[in-house]
């Protein structure tokens, strides 16, 4: 059958063709032009006038804006006992997710409307850009060199952006500890009767649970949260003071460490003996936590803020404690931070919030909350006494792995702090493929070093 | 049609997309000297008058388009985080997307996705509205047409959210393998390093089928009846109708549905953010995550804008083709 095709319409397809050339040659020029005006500010921060700083709370009404993570409650209830003790404070707290958070808070703080304090858990090149206030003064006048020294130097900035030593740029709300928990009941079916000493231990005891046909480990990758383990494990054989240094991007610091590739072999080997679950890349931080608190998984890897709401679901089912050491006389080594927070340096209340800050580590209800919300340790000054906990619940555990952590020396940020990208970016992609066995050790630590010095370069 | 309306519209053209360029502009184009040369200066108003129309919906057309693309070229040729000093590194940028295996990849996953969101949806669609169409029209071709097209009003991201607890290890998907005795297969599916990207694509294939069938059906009841007819007179079946009648009818839809599918495919970001998050590795990464984690987590915005820039250009090239095919046809 017929039917007419008619002829194409030479002079539209034509002037198309010219119009987009026309666009593109438009765009090029305009570019050309623009690049002579380079986007960006040279702002430099308004650095505190001695003179203006102030240890006095005001007598007048303020109301202090603060942003934070959703799901991290802690800061609502600190904000509502302290408007109870002092009314002529107010709070306005904004809560975002932690991811939107993060992307945001370099715009947030340099707009005309930044809040008076912020959770920021990557300082990236914030102080470089004069966004965040120097807390030195303030850790003068406070009288702050009488609390634990280890516990504020991950939460310094020297002048060439390296955290771990330099000016105080921010402070915890809590400062976390991180370790293994036990399903009591299913370790007793597995024939393991305590809680292991030694790394050689732990793997005994997951070759046991395998044995036994219960699922050894309980972890998820889909958002990155087996890195719990894998820095665990990298932990006890790395040198501390050499992986401090990376994840402070100190200059010429490398992940390709002995220690560091001895851990990530593990956890291929972990990964190849099947201590993992089948679906360990589905899983999410609320998955795995919820799976073991239902009773799949003799152990897990996670941090204090867990602890409150697993004993409110396993009872006494649940013990937790520090990841051991490979030798059982070697000091413990656990991640741990601040959960850290900043004064953008455009806040036209710095006193207030710092009187609020240093209140939140000194006040004894204050410490009392922190406890009690995060099971986090309250930091401050060590002398003071701890907030009491129930004897024998996990909080009262995590408070001990905090003062051993403290005491060994042994505390470690997280990996994932190092950079703003490097989490996205790299560890979470590489560790996919290391836990379902598709890359080595070896291969992890360099894709990651990789991403690291292109990151840092960029 | 007055002269101020034509010129009106010629212009609207004119600025608009090269993709709406149309016959029309030629037209214009012959009668405007004809009518300018007839007038003096009440004439030249009114040729004129007619930018008064077009001003509001020029100036917010630059503000909100054409001055954020320009933004957008400039910082691709900055070292820039977002807030603080530029440094101009010229084309290093854009160096860096063609020649990062990872970026490289990600723009490999997007054209993998055009068999999704593109080739099943739109052949699927076009089978799918043949059929609807050879049904007695009545409650059960309403019910399919409005069954077909549900996916479409869902939000892509609940969509992923959805999907993504069936695709998982105890979810409906494995179930019912497992009923039909396919227990062997099943998987974590968005886990697997094979299967991730199928089954992120299928979720595409799922909520753009519905719209895909639905305009087919408008594009097929706008064919000539006789045409049908006379397919039959002479004796066609119906894969012979099917391809000599109903295909050449709906060439436009065709065109319009490769189109925006095609972008949707390539431009892809929320079915594999609510999904994998670009995981496993890095088997279902897009350029739409990279992006908005190179500008938004490593605000590396400079980076961002020109791995932008290049997917702009890369849909451009896909679509343009597109267009132009159809048109010839006409």
């Amino acid at each position: 059958m017929a039917l007419s095709r008619p002829r194409p319409n030479m002079g539209s397809r034509q002037s198309l063709v010219r119009k987009s050339l026309l666009t593109i040659a438009m765009a090029t020029g305009a570019a050309v032009v623009l690049a002579g005006c380079a986007p960006g500010s040279t702002a430099t921060a308004p650095s505190a006038n001695p003179e203006d700083i102030s240890t006095e709370l005001t007598t007048e009404d303020v109301e202090l804006t603060i942003a934070d993570e959703t799901g991290f409650p802690v800061t609502q209830k600190l904000a509502d006992e302290f408007t109870k003790q002092h009314p002529n404070i107010t709070f306005k707290i904004n809560l975002d997710t932690f991811a939107n958070l993060a992307a945001n808070a370099p715009k947030l703080m340099a707009s005309d409307d930044a809040p008076d304090l912020i959770r920021l858990p990557t300082i990236g090149d914030t102080v470089k850009d004069g966004l965040i206030a120097n807390l030195d003064p303030y850790y003068d006048a406070y009288g702050w060199d009488t609390w634990a020294a280890s516990q504020l130097a991950p939460l310094r900035v020297d002048e060439n952006g390296v955290r771990g030593s330099g000016s105080l740029y921010q402070v915890g709300l809590g400062y976390s500890i991180t370790g293994i928990f036990m399903n009591n009941k299913l370790a007793e079916q597995a024939g393991i009767d305590a809680p292991p000493e030694t790394l050689g231990e732990l793997e005994e005891d997951f070759a046991k649970a395998k044995a036994a046909g219960l699922l050894p480990l309980m972890a998820g990758d889909k958002d990155g949260v087996v890195n719990f383990a894998i820095q665990a494990a990298m932990n006890q054989f790395a040198d501390k003071s050499e992986f401090a240094s990376w994840i402070f991007t100190e200059e010429g610091a490398t992940y390709n460490t002995p220690g560091n590739v001895q851990g990530a072999e593990m956890i291929r080997e972990w990964a190849d003996a099947g201590y993992f679950p089948s679906d360990i890349n589905t899983i999410d931080y609320a998955t795995f936590v919820s799976r073991f608190q239902g009773g799949e998984g003799v152990f897990t890897f996670n941090g204090n803020w867990a602890a409150a709401d697993t004993q409110a679901k396993m009872g006494d089912d649940v013990s937790f404690f520090l990841v051991p050491p490979v030798e059982a006389d070697g000091g413990h080594v656990a991640m741990g931070a601040a959960n850290s927070f900043s004064v953008p340096a455009k806040s036209a209340h710095i006193n207030e919030i710092m009187y609020f800050l240093n209140w939140i580590h000194t006040d004894d209800a204050a410490r009392q909350i922190v406890v009690d919300v995060t099971g986090a340790a309250p930091g401050g000054d060590p002398a003071q006494a701890l907030p009491e906990v129930e004897p024998g619940s996990l909080i009262e555990d995590a408070l001990e792995m905090s003062a051993t952590v403290g005491a060994e020396d042994g505390q470690l940020d997280f990996m994932s702090n190092a950079t703003a990208g490097i989490y996205a970016g790299s560890i979470i992609p590489e560790s996919q493929l290391l836990v379902t066995g598709k890359i080595t050790g070896k291969e992890f630590v360099e894709a990651v070093q990789k991403f690291y010095e292109q990151e840092l370069a960029g | 049609m007055t002269t101020s309306n034509r010129s009106a519209s010629s212009l609207v053209d004119a600025s608009a997309s090269a993709l709406r360029a149309t016959a029309t502009d030629d037209s214009s184009a012959v009668a405007r000297p004809s009518r300018r040369g007839a007038g003096g200066s009440k004439a030249w108003w009114a040729a004129r008058r007619g930018w008064l129309f077009v001003i509001p919906a020029l100036v917010a057309y630059i503000m909100f388009v054409v001055y954020p693309l320009f933004l957008g070229v400039q910082y691709s040729f900055y070292k820039w985080n977002g807030v603080g000093p530029a440094e101009f590194i010229g084309v290093a940028n854009y160096l860096r997307v063609f020649t990062d295996p990872d970026l490289l990849a990600s723009i490999g996953n997007a054209f993998i996705l055009i068999a999704f969101f593109t080739i099943i949806p739109v052949s699927s669609g076009l089978m799918l509205a043949t059929l609807i169409r050879s049904i007695k029209p009545g409650p059960f071709s309403s019910a399919s047409q409005a069954i077909l097209f549900l996916p479409q009003i869902i939000p892509l991201a609940a969509a992923g959210i959805a999907w993504s607890w069936m695709y998982a290890q105890t979810g409906a998907v494995n179930q019912i393998l497992t009923l039909f005795g396919l227990g062997g297969i099943t998987r974590p599916w968005l886990g697997d390093f094979q299967t991730a990207l199928p089954a992120v694509g299928l979720i595409g294939s799922w909520v753009l089928t519905g719209l895909c069938t639905v305009l087919f059906l408008t594009g097929i009841s706008k064919i000539d009846s006789a045409l049908f007819e006379a397919a039959r007179l002479d004796g066609a079946g119906w894969f012979r109708e099917f391809i000599s009648v109903t295909v050449p009818g709906v060439r436009q839809e065709i065109a319009v549905l490769t189109t925006i599918t095609i972008i949707a495919a390539l431009s892809s970001f929320d079915i594999i953010y609510t999904t994998t998050l670009g995981g496993p590795g890095r088997s279902t990464l897009v350029p739409g995550i990279s992006i908005y984690r190179i500008g938004f987590t490593q605000s590396d915005v400079g980076l961002a804008s020109a791995f932008g820039i290049v997917l702009m250009i890369l849909v451009l090239a896909c679509v343009l083709p597109i267009q132009r095919l159809s048109r010839e046809r006409d």
